[in-house]
Order: structure tokens, then C-alpha cells, then sequence
């Protein structure tokens, strides 16, 4: 990608030597930022989480590959093509090249062509996202959205609030930690009271903004057992960063023993991780700017650990 | 001091000019040379830049630890929706501004802008609407504090229900800084499109006029929109309307459109001036014809028509349908071949240069040096099932910083040090220059490049408090900002000191093809005067040999003269 003056004197071999050894030097730090791309990321717990990382490896290595081989060219001109000082002269008048803009052109466009094939293609595969139904305050949301016919589990209702998240199994169980088998489809209906949510389980790699007035058929299939984070990702007021919890992936048979189990405890207060911070805050004079209180926490029947350590 | 020996015609005029007494007096009147208006752009957003700087300080301040403890995390987001607001609406769009007003009048040979009266009014809206939010921070509540997307229905939730509260306030300034965005580019379109100097046809301008043309073309396609969304979150907050209220049949997506529909070509507003930049700058300390100039020119305007089509791609997850994913993911990775062109265009450029490693040097290599970094994570970021993990984390933040500060920022410090013989007449100081560059380079990297592990590692953008496995980019964030503040103490003593007491500049330090350069350092009020150049060749001559204007000599003797 350099342009070379050299077109009228022959063959410059020692030329073609440099280029070749930059472009294999390129080549190999390419491959092994690719390689250790995957290192970058949570431990994969669904079945997207291979699609994401790998694409995302392609690209590190496809953008490594560009961006060493512009900072390189940089690196050479500022190294071997400096003016000395007091020197006045002008550099080379190349004012351009047609072939040279015609390559950069066209080489970059099938590469986001082809990323862009790809990325459409893994969408497709995973077809997380069904449809988002509007309803009118006072409907009952669920009623709206019918299962994910590929879903074997659900649908699961996903209920996010100002700061807490509730969830609500078939069979009518209520927990704030999310329980789900492995290796099963499962449908969700995300539903949110008051204002933008956004449900994020990083090891998952999925997100899905959670939407008032809406409520989004959302389906994914987690793929390793373990506790991972469940973070709201979508800016949702004053205590948006506590507004957390954990998705417990598990057997089959631990998660229907989960339910039964949960299904004889009574109703109690769930998670509601603003609370505490929000009653010091009064404590003290409620001092700081304004914020509308927390809503109060849901009546669940496992209220759950936040003092497990979760894996991702 | 006698006034006598002052031209007839600057005692005439209504108000102070250069060389006048009490020449200081016409940075504060409403003055219409569009040079004064230029440094009263320039100067003001440097002020809103310290501001701004300063919040991001408590920012990472917070963040350096996990828990939420050095301010409430009510604070917290109040500070960071006005570090946000005061950097792009306050520092960045004026200070483009100013580097428009300076640039286009004397790269094309005008002796002022079309509207001078309309461009005067255009910077003044800019201390009122700044007070405007700076007073939110002084009214019950406090600030806005919902980012400066401020989606509904959280920006309308108004806790303590008074009228005038920071969410109001907020609204407004952003509306009224889009008026004077508006006042701004109908001003510099048709200056640009009516007022060249004799032979400069469409393919003999600078590329920053080209680039300057692109970008207000986007301020006049886009910001109607932008400004009918944020007048009707108005309505919702303070007159009981519901566009985006659900409770009451709105929609809050709606809003999402209304705002990426402008605030996504917002970003190119911001970045075709700093490629215009660049594409002055590398001809100059490389000694060579920019590579590839009409193509160059051309993928300006390539990239203002993609730019307005592919705002969706802020709302990939916001239960947009998967066609429209599809869509806006293949129209946002077309962006990179214009984008491409120019990075390519600039490096071959610098290719058998001779290269001159001067402040302005340094800055603009940095920028592109940073700025292909951040092209290839945007294009990370283009693609949907990425997207769908790293949205709305640390990732985009540090995407987003990399091209805001990193690339735009690093822009116009090149600007400024290059231009500021030509509007001060006075030189910078070479050494304090490097250190700036240096400290910026260190501060910045070491600021927003681990933010992007951060992100990948799922820390969600916007938090006052973090678990603490993100805990090492973060405090690494946190020591590359303070780096980044000290880093403004070199570059304030230079500005200062230069502009009082630095060497006086000769017309063309630079040794620069342009008409700008033609002229003395700094301009006369009205340019060129009754002298108006004529063009005939092309802007980036560099060994060609070819003069720019008919008569070169004449204008050179002349410049050096005054």
C-alpha cells in the first residue's frame, strides 16, 4: 500500500524484500492479537458468546493487520523521510495515483461487505429478538406476547425497575436472582415499570434494552452452569450502578428442584440494592441532587445471595 | 498617544479595530470581523474546556476506587451529563466555530463572511445559553443529570416537580445552541458557495473548506430535527404533553430517533473540520501536494450524505426489528471507505516527505495515529452481534473518546498552534508546544485505552460504582486524566505568554501555500481589501512550482510590508 517511485527503473528487489518482511511481520502480529483477543473477554455462557468473540477476533486481527501497516509506514516516514534542519526543499511533488486509490478503495469496501454478510448471518442464527408489542397501562402485558415457538423454557418475565430487577417463572415462582437451565432455549418477556432499563449479562454476551409501554419477546440459550452478573445497561437514574444482580445457570434438575423448593417459601422482600444506599443518603440530611426514591422492593419467594461471588 | 497617525478609515469605524487604541476592547463588543469572532469562539470554548476538563477530574476521581464514595452518585450523574454537554456543545462545536471563522473568510479570499451581523449573533448565543447551564447547576435539585441523550421517560421524572429545574434549563441551552449552529451554517455555506475569490473554482479550495462545507451541510440537514425532538421533550417535561410518555400513548423510542438522527452526523460535523485540518497540515510539514486532492474533496461530502444514514446503529438493542439492524450495520460500515480514502490519502502524503516535526506536526500525527485506532473499533462497534455485547459499556466510551478527544481534540491543538502566528502575530513557543504534545499523548492513551478492556469485560458506561474486576483499567483511566490536566498548564503559559510577548510572526512562518498566507500576520480588518487575489492553480503546489495567485509577488512584498 506504498507508493513507490520506482516504477521506471526495473525491479527493485531490495525494495519488494523490505515490503515482503513488513507484511509477514504484520501478518504474524496480526494473528496473535487475534489469538489473544479471546482472552479479553468474560468466560462464554451462551450460545452467542463463540459468534461474538470469534467475529471479534476477525476484526482485531483484520484491524491489527491495518493499523500496523498505516503506523508503520508512519514510523518509517518520521524515522527515515525527515527534513534535516535549515533544509528548505521540497518532498517528491506525487500529487496521486489512480490504481493506488482504486485498491484502497475497493479492498476496504469488500472488507466491510464481507463483515457485514457474516454479521448478518450470526444475527439470523441466533434470533435473539422477537417482536416488541405495545400495550396500554392497565393491560396485562403478558398476555400480549405469545412463547418463542424455538423456546423449550418460558416464557420467563423479566421485570426491571427503578433499581431492581424481579423475575416470574411459568408456574408463578418469583425470585430476584435469575434461574435457568443449561442448554435450553429460554423466552423472556421483558417488561420495565418506569423508565429505560437494559438487560446485560456480560458472559452471555446479549443485551437487550427493556422498554415502558412495550413488552419484548426476547429469547437465548445459556450453554455453562455458574453465577454471572446480570447489569443494567441502560442509564436509569440515580442508582443505575446498583442496580444488579446474578443469573444462576444450572442443571436441569437443580433448576426444577429450585422451583419446587422456592414454589413453598412465602413471598418476602427481594434484592433491592439502592435501599440501603438510599436510607444513608436520608440519614444524612438527604443531601445531593434530586432523584425520585427507590421502588419498593418486590415480594419474591427467593430473594437470593448477593454475597455469592459470581464468576463473570 | 495620538491618534493621528491612524488610516482614515479606522477612526471611521463603528467599532475598535487591529492596530486601533484599545484594540483588546473589540473581543468584548459585538463586533462582526470575523476574525474577532473567530478568537472570541476560540477563547471562550478553551474556557469551557477547563470547565469541562475539571469535571471529568471529579469523574475519574470517583471512579478510581469501586464503591460510589468520593461524591453522592446523584452528583455523580449530574457531573457527568454536564461534562459531556459542556465538552461537545460548549468547547468543541464553538471552538470549530472560531477555526470556521478564521479559515474561511482568508482561505478563500473574502473580505468577511456573508452575514457578519448573523455571525456576531451566532457567537453571542453562546455566553447565554452557556450561562444558562451553568445556572443549572445553582437551581433546587441540581442539574440535568440523564447523559446528554437525556432520554424520556427518565429526563422527565423532574423528582422535585418545580418548573425550573436543571432538566428545563438543560433543554433549553441545547436549543438555543442549536440556533446559533443554524445562524453559524447558513453563514458558512453561503459564504463558502458566494463569496471565493476570483478563480477559485470548486476544485481549487482548501480541503478544510471543503470538509467546513460538508460538515454545515449536516448542521442545516440535521439539526432541525434534533431541535423539534428536544422542543417536544420540552413540552413533555414542563407543559404535560406525552410524545414520549407511555402512560400517556408517546413513545420514548421516538426520542432515540429524533436526537441519533442529528447526534450521530454530529460527530461528523465535528471530525470533517479536524480532516480538513489535517489535509492542510501534513501538505505543509511534509512538503508535498496532498495525495489524491479531488478524491480527497470528494470523500467529504461521501462522508455527509452516509453520515445521515445510519443513526440506528445507536439502537441496536433497543428493540429494533432485525431488517433495520441489518441495514444500519451495512450503511455505518460503508462509512469507513471515504473515512479510509482520506487516512490513506494522508499517509501517502507523508510518504518521501520531508517532515518537519513541529507542535502542529506532532499534534496531527498523533491524531491520525489514534484516530485509525479508533476507525477500526468503530467498525467493531458497527457490527451487530459486537454491538449487542459492548454497547453502552466502557467500550464506547473509550471508542468515543478516542475519536472526540484523541483525534478531534488532538485536531485543534494542531489548529491553533499552526494557525496562531497567522490571527496573533505572534509566535508559540516551540518547547512548551512538544511538552503539551507529549504529556496530551501520554495522558490520553494512557486515559482511554484500557477503558476498552474495561468495556469488553462488561463494566456498563454511566456507572458512579463498579465491581471491582474492573478496578485496574480504571485506576490506570484515572492517573492518564490527571496526566491530561497537567498536561493543560504548558499549553495555557504558552498561549498566554506568545500571544503578549512571543516573537512577532512574519506573514509566512511556515512556508505555506494558501491564501491565508498571502496576507499579513495578523489580516487587516476587511482581508485582502480591494486587492482580491485572483487563483489559478490548485491549494497543495508543494515542488510543483506553480504560483497560487496571479501576481504572487506583489501580495508577498505587501504582507511582508505591513
Amino acid at each position: 500500500m506504498m507508493p513507490t517511485s520506482t516504477e521506471n527503473q526495473g525491479i527493485n528487489y531490495g525494495a519488494i524484500l523490505v515490503i515482503s518482511i513488513a507484511v509477514g511481520v504484520d501478518i504474524f502480529f496480526s494473528v496473535l492479537m487475534a489469538h489473544w483477543s479471546y482472552s479479553w473477554f468474560p468466560v462464554q455462557a451462551s450460545s452467542a458468546a463463540p459468534y461474538v468473540d470469534s467475529l471479534f477476533s476477525l476484526e482485531t486481527g483484520i484491524g491489527t493487520f491495518i493499523f500496523l501497516g498505516c503506523t508503520g509506514v508512519m514510523a518509517w516516514v518520521i524515522l527515515f523521510n525527515r527534513a534535516p534542519k535549515y533544509d528548505e526543499v521540497n518532498g517528491d511533488p506525487i500529487e496521486g495515483n489512480i490504481k493506488l486509490e482504486i485498491v484502497w478503495t475497493v479492498i476496504p469496501l469488500l472488507l466491510v461487505l464481507a463483515i457485514a454478510a457474516y454479521s448478518i448471518n450470526v444475527n439470523n442464527t441466533l434470533s435473539t429478538l422477537g417482536p416488541k408489542q405495545k400495550y396500554r397501562v392497565g393491560d396485562n402485558p403478558a398476555a400480549l406476547v405469545s412463547m418463542d415457538p424455538k423456546s423449550t423454557v418460558g416464557p420467563i418475565e423479566v421485570i426491571a425497575r427503578q433499581w431492581s430487577w424481579e423475575f416470574v417463572y411459568p408456574d408463578g415462582v418469583r425470585s430476584s436472582e435469575l434461574h435457568l437451565p443449561v442448554d435450553q432455549r429460554v423466552n423472556f418477556r421483558l417488561i420495565s415499570e418506569d423508565v429505560l432499563h437494559s438487560f446485560y449479562v456480560p458472559a452471555f454476551r446479549l443485551k437487550q434494552d427493556i422498554v415502558p409501554g412495550s413488552v419484548i419477546s426476547y429469547s437465548l440459550t445459556p450453554t455453562r452452569e455458574g453465577r454471572y452478573r446480570l447489569r443494567d445497561a441502560m442509564f436509569s437514574g440515580a442508582y443505575f450502578s446498583q442496580n444488579q444482580t446474578d443469573v444462576i445457570v444450572e442443571s436441569e434438575k437443580s433448576f426444577a428442584d429450585w422451583l419446587d423448593l422456592s414454589a413453598k417459601q412465602p413471598l418476602q422482600p427481594g434484592l433491592d440494592p439502592s435501599q440501603p444506599l438510599y436510607q444513608r443518603r436520608l440519614a444524612k440530611g438527604d443531601k445531593g441532587w434530586a432523584t425520585v426514591p427507590p421502588s419498593p422492593p418486590p415480594l419474591v419467594n427467593d430473594p437470593g445471595n448477593p454475597s455469592a461471588p459470581h464468576e463473570a | 498617544m495620538s491618534i493621528s497617525n491612524y488610516d482614515a478609515r479606522i477612526l471611521k469605524a463603528p467599532h475598535p479595530v487591529p492596530g486601533a487604541p484599545d484594540n483588546w476592547k473589540r473581543f468584548f463588543s459585538f463586533n462582526t470581523d470575523a476574525k474577532v469572532i473567530g478568537i472570541q469562539y476560540i477563547v471562550t470554548s478553551l474556557f469551557f474546556l477547563l470547565v469541562g476538563g475539571l469535571l471529568a477530574m471529579v469523574i475519574r476521581g470517583e471512579l478510581i476506587t469501586p464503591p460510589a464514595d468520593l461524591v453522592d452518585p446523584t452528583v455523580y450523574n449530574g457531573l457527568y451529563t454536564m461534562h459531556g454537554t459542556v465538552m461537545l456543545f460548549l468547547f468543541l462545536f464553538p471552538i470549530l466555530n472560531g477555526f470556521n471563522n478564521l479559515l474561511i473568510p482568508t482561505m478563500i479570499g473574502a473580505p468577511d463572511m456573508a452575514f457578519p451581523k448573523l455571525n456576531a449573533a451566532a457567537f453571542w448565543l453562546v455566553p447565554v445559553f452557556a450561562i444558562v447551564l451553568m445556572a443549572s447547576f445553582f437551581v433546587p435539585g441540581g442539574p440535568a443529570s440523564s447523559g446528554w441523550w437525556s432520554y424520556p421517560p427518565m429526563s422527565l421524572q423532574n423528582p422535585l416537580g418545580r418548573f425550573f429545574n436543571g432538566e428545563m434549563l438543560w433543554i433549553t441551552a441545547v436549543a438555543l445552541s442549536g440556533i446559533s449552529s443554524i445562524f453559524g451554517a447558513i453563514n458558512f455555506v453561503t459564504t463558502i458557495i458566494r463569496m471565493r475569490a476570483p478563480g477559485m473554482g470548486f476544485f481549487r479550495m482548501p480541503i478544510f473548506i471543503w470538509t467546513a462545507w460538508a460538515a454545515q451541510t449536516i448542521q442545516l440537514l440535521g439539526l432541525p430535527a434534533l431541535t423539534g425532538g428536544a422542543i417536544m421533550l420540552l413540552f413533555d417535561l414542563s407543559f404535560g404533553t406525552t410524545f414520549f410518555r407511555p402512560e400517556g400513548g408517546g413513545d420514548p423510542v421516538l426520542f432515540q430517533h429524533f436526537f441519533w438522527f442529528y447526534s450521530h452526523p454530529a460527530v461528523y460535523v465535528l471530525i470533517l473540520p479536524i480532516f480538513g485540518i489535517f489535509s492542510e497540515l501534513f501538505p505543509v510539514y511534509a512538503r508535498k501536494p496532498l495525495f489524491g486532492y479531488k478524491v480527497v474533496a470528494l470523500a467529504s461530502f461521501g462522508i455527509t450524505v452516509l453520515s445521515l444514514i445510519v443513526w440506528v446503529h445507536h439502537m441496536f438493542y433497543s428493540g429494533t426489528p432485525q431488517w433495520m439492524r441489518n441495514v444500519f450495520m451495512l450503511t455505518t460500515m460503508l462509512i469507513a471507505v471515504p473515512t479510509g480514502i482520506k487516512v490513506f490519502a494522508w499517509i501517502a502524503t507523508l510518504w518521501r516527505g520531508k517532515i518537519r516535526l513541529t507542535t502542529p506536526m506532532l499534534f496531527c500525527l498523533g491524531g491520525l495515529f489514534n484516530f485509525i485506532f479508533a476507525g477500526i473499533t468503530g467498525v467493531m462497534l458497527a457490527t451487530v452481534p459486537i454491538d449487542v455485547h459492548v454497547g453502552n459499556t466502557y467500550f464506547v466510551v473509550a471508542h468515543f473518546h478516542y475519536v472526540i478527544f484523541n483525534t478531534i481534540g488532538f485536531g485543534v491543538f494542531a489548529g491553533i498552534y499552526h494557525w496562531f502566528p497567522k490571527f496573533t502575530g505572534r509566535m508559540y513557543y516551540e518547547g512548551l508546544g512538544k511538552i503539551h504534545f507529549v504529556l496530551t499523548f501520554i495522558g490520553a492513551t494512557l486515559n482511554f485505552l484500557p477503558l476498552h478492556w474495561a468495556g469488553l469485560l462488561g463494566m456498563p458506561r454511566r456507572v458512579a460504582s463498579y465491581d471491582p474486576e474492573f478496578a485496574i483499567w480504571n485506576v490506570i483511566a484515572s492517573l492518564g486524566a490527571f496526566i491530561l490536566g497537567v498536561a493543560s498548564i504548558p499549553f495555557i503559559l504558552n498561549m498566554i505568554s506568545s500571544w503578549a510577548r512571543g516573537p512577532k510572526a512574519p506573514p509566512n512562518p511556515w512556508k505555506a501555500i494558501g491564501l491565508e498566507w498571502l496576507l499579513p500576520s495578523p489580516p487587516p480588518a476587511e482581508n485582502f481589501e480591494d486587492d482580491i487575489p485572483t487563483v489559478i492553480n490548485g491549494p497543495y503546489g508543494y515542488g510543483l512550482g506553480k504560483p497560487l495567485v496571479d501576481d504572487e509577488e506583489f501580495y508577498i512584498r505587501r504582507a511582508n510590508e505591513a
